[in-house]
């Protein structure tokens, strides 16, 4: 069994078909690109994976266990992370307290320990400052030492996709979702995402799977790519087979 | 993912307790031996009248603690904390008179009780929102105070006469005796408060409100921590309960009527949500206004002019009717001129203070306070 693998995945929404029966594997520490047009049911597919969405025919398999169904709580805790296309931030919250929501997971202090926090050596404390020191090396690796204690809802946009993506990582996924990083961004911008997103995979291992709009730019960086349109598979394979497909220049194309 | 970290210089070494330390600038250490002292010596110094209304603010502030809780930390609304808060003082003044549970037990007991029956009110909850959920939580104060006004077991529309209260040895006779105990208790619930709003907890009830899916993505088990918040708003509130008991010495279902619950939500909307200083400001405000509401009257001047307006325009009773429209529109102006309320004010005059400040001097040390 691979590490991630979605078979005959379904959506429908009353009439409408989001998914038909999208099937897919991700070895681990691969990068998967998902494309396709506008509406064509990628964000869909993230919103089942990471369990939004109960599918409505087909399963997702993580790790050889069948995840669909499950809570979005339970499958972050068994090492998904996302990002969202329309930033779901914290915005009263600080940077800081954001990546500190993604250690949620692996802290453990209640109500109990939390009220009695007093000084520096009660349990609550000790546990809100070793995390605070790990996850200090994301805020440096993302470039966010400058805006660490600001609320993030008054950053600019591109800061705030990778507080976004800083928060994913701090709960140390095993699997990233990443939800069309390079959105609203200019050519440069595009290319600092590609470059970051290359890094991650090299120093941290994480498997990686991204929703772009932008096809250069998920294809350049895929080990393997799967294009929809209207929620149909139309072509999956490595990257220079999708380039070429005749069904992806289509889609994008139209039938001219 | 590895646990392998990147070499990046970190530059200078930070203290990460500094994040979530209660005093970090070096001033406030003298201002919490000021506040101490400040509440320490007020009951000395005020009229023995005066400190039964500080008694009375004190309660407001437990309530204010727990509505920031439950609306400014979680974004869940209640219009029915007044049934917590009767629920509190009834298991309180029931345990003290037919079990002789002494009072701080009872007290204690008051808390979990009220906890218990807001993780029930918690469950609906969960299915509910906005204007839903208000609708839910002042049926269930409505309820509250139904089912205690025809139980004989309750008192019924009679009430209770609350029994002596001691604390160890000491009996709580006077209200100034019964300060120390309120106030200390407020005190320490504050802190206690502050300190679940910067750790684990509290951050997982804020990002809730600021985004459920978010949340539960992040690992958040969204269910659980909104009874959470309810039942450690209702605990709070259900204190407050047994301390109103205590310091009123009498309780009848109609203490606790949805206007009080109204109150409630008001003042930590008109003090600024999701702010410890400013659900402490408001209580204090709303609780001072709803029990001396007719003190405008002992205004030189001004309290016969209102009244004289007050009696021709507005009602043939007088000013109590008038206290009202002052609290309304002392709610509605602070809104308009800065929706976070009285801590919003705050922090304009702190802001102002301080640049006017740094122009002077180029230090300019930023003390954080509890907020």
């Amino acid at each position: 069994m691979s590490f991630f693998a979605v078979d005959g995945l379904t959506m429908r929404f009353g009439g409408l078909t989001a998914l038909d029966d999208v099937s897919f594997e991700v070895d681990r520490g691969m990068i998967f690109s998902i494309i396709g047009p506008n509406g064509s049911g990628k964000s869909t597919a993230f919103n089942c994976i990471s369990g939004i969405y109960q599918p409505t025919e087909g399963e997702i398999y993580f790790e050889g266990e069948g995840i669909s169904g499950l809570a979005p709580h339970h499958i972050a805790r068994l090492g998904i992370a996302r990002t969202f296309q329309n930033i779901e931030l914290f915005s009263t919250e600080t940077t800081i307290d954001n990546l500190m929501l993604g250690r949620h997971q692996h802290m453990h202090s209640g109500v109990w320990s939390g009220v009695a926090m007093l000084g520096r050596a009660t349990s609550a404390a000790r546990e809100e400052t070793e995390n605070r020191e790990r996850v200090q090396w994301i805020i440096e690796l993302l470039d966010l030492v400058q805006v660490r204690d600001r609320p993030v809802g008054e950053l600019p946009y591109g800061t705030q996709k990778r507080v976004e993506l800083a928060r994913a990582l701090a709960m140390e996924p095993k699997l990233l979702l990443v939800d069309e990083p390079s959105a609203g961004m200019n050519a440069d911008e595009r290319a600092e995402v590609a470059e970051r997103m290359r890094e991650l995979r090299a120093e941290l291992g994480v498997t990686i799977l991204l929703i772009e709009h932008h096809v250069q730019l998920a294809i350049g960086l895929a080990d393997r790519v799967l294009a929809l349109n209207f929620g149909k598979p139309i072509a999956q394979g490595a990257p220079e087979e999708i380039r070429q497909h005749p069904e992806v220049i289509k889609a994008y194309l139209g039938d001219g | 993912m590895n646990d392998r970290h990147i070499d990046v210089v970190i530059e200078p070494t930070r203290d990460h307790y500094e994040d979530i330390q209660l005093f970090t600038a070096r001033g406030s250490w003298i201002k919490l031996a000021l506040l101490l002292v400040v509440l320490v010596s007020l009951p000395l110094l005020l009229p023995g009248y005066r400190v039964f209304t500080l008694n009375y603010m004190a309660v407001f502030v437990i309530v204010g603690l727990g509505m920031n809780v439950l609306v400014g930390y979680t974004g869940q609304v209640s219009l029915g904390h007044a049934g917590f808060l009767a629920i509190g003082a009834y298991t309180m003044v029931l345990l003290m008179t037919r079990l002789a549970v002494p009072f701080p037990i009872a007290l204690v007991m008051a808390g979990f009780v009220s906890a218990f029956f807001g993780f029930l009110l918690g469950l609906p909850a969960l299915r509910l929102a906005g204007p839903y959920l208000a609708i839910a939580t002042l049926g269930f104060g409505l309820a509250v105070t139904q089912i205690i006004g025809h139980s004989a077991l309750f008192g019924g529309h009679m009430g209770l006469v609350v029994p002596d209260a001691m604390v160890g040895p000491f009996p709580l006779s006077g209200d100034v005796s019964k300060y120390y105990v309120i106030v200390g208790i407020t005190f320490v619930l504050a802190l206690g408060v502050r300190n679940l709003s910067v750790t684990r907890v509290g951050r997982a009830f804020r990002a809730i409100r600021d985004s459920e899916i978010a949340a539960a993505t992040m690992g958040v088990d969204v269910a659980y921590y909104k009874t959470l918040s309810f039942a450690v708003s209702a605990a709070l509130t259900g204190v407050a309960g047994g301390l109103l008991a205590l310091m009123t010495g009498f309780i009848s279902p109609g203490v606790f009527t949805f206007t009080l619950s109204l109150m409630f939500l008001a003042m930590v909307v008109f003090g600024g949500l999701s702010s410890i200083t400013g659900a402490v400001l408001g209580s204090i405000v709303m609780g001072y206004l709803n029990l001396e509401m007719d003190a405008f009257q002992e205004l030189p001047v001004l309290g016969p002019a209102l009244e004289g307006f007050s009696a021709r325009f507005m009602s043939t009773v007088g000013l109590p009717n008038f206290g009202w429209v002052v609290t309304g529109m002392l709610i509605v102006f602070t809104i308009l001129l800065e929706p976070r309320g009285l801590y919003g004010l705050w922090i304009r005059a702190l802001d102002t203070m301080k640049r006017s400040k740094s122009a002077d001097t180029e230090l300019s040390r930023s003390g954080s306070g509890a907020d």
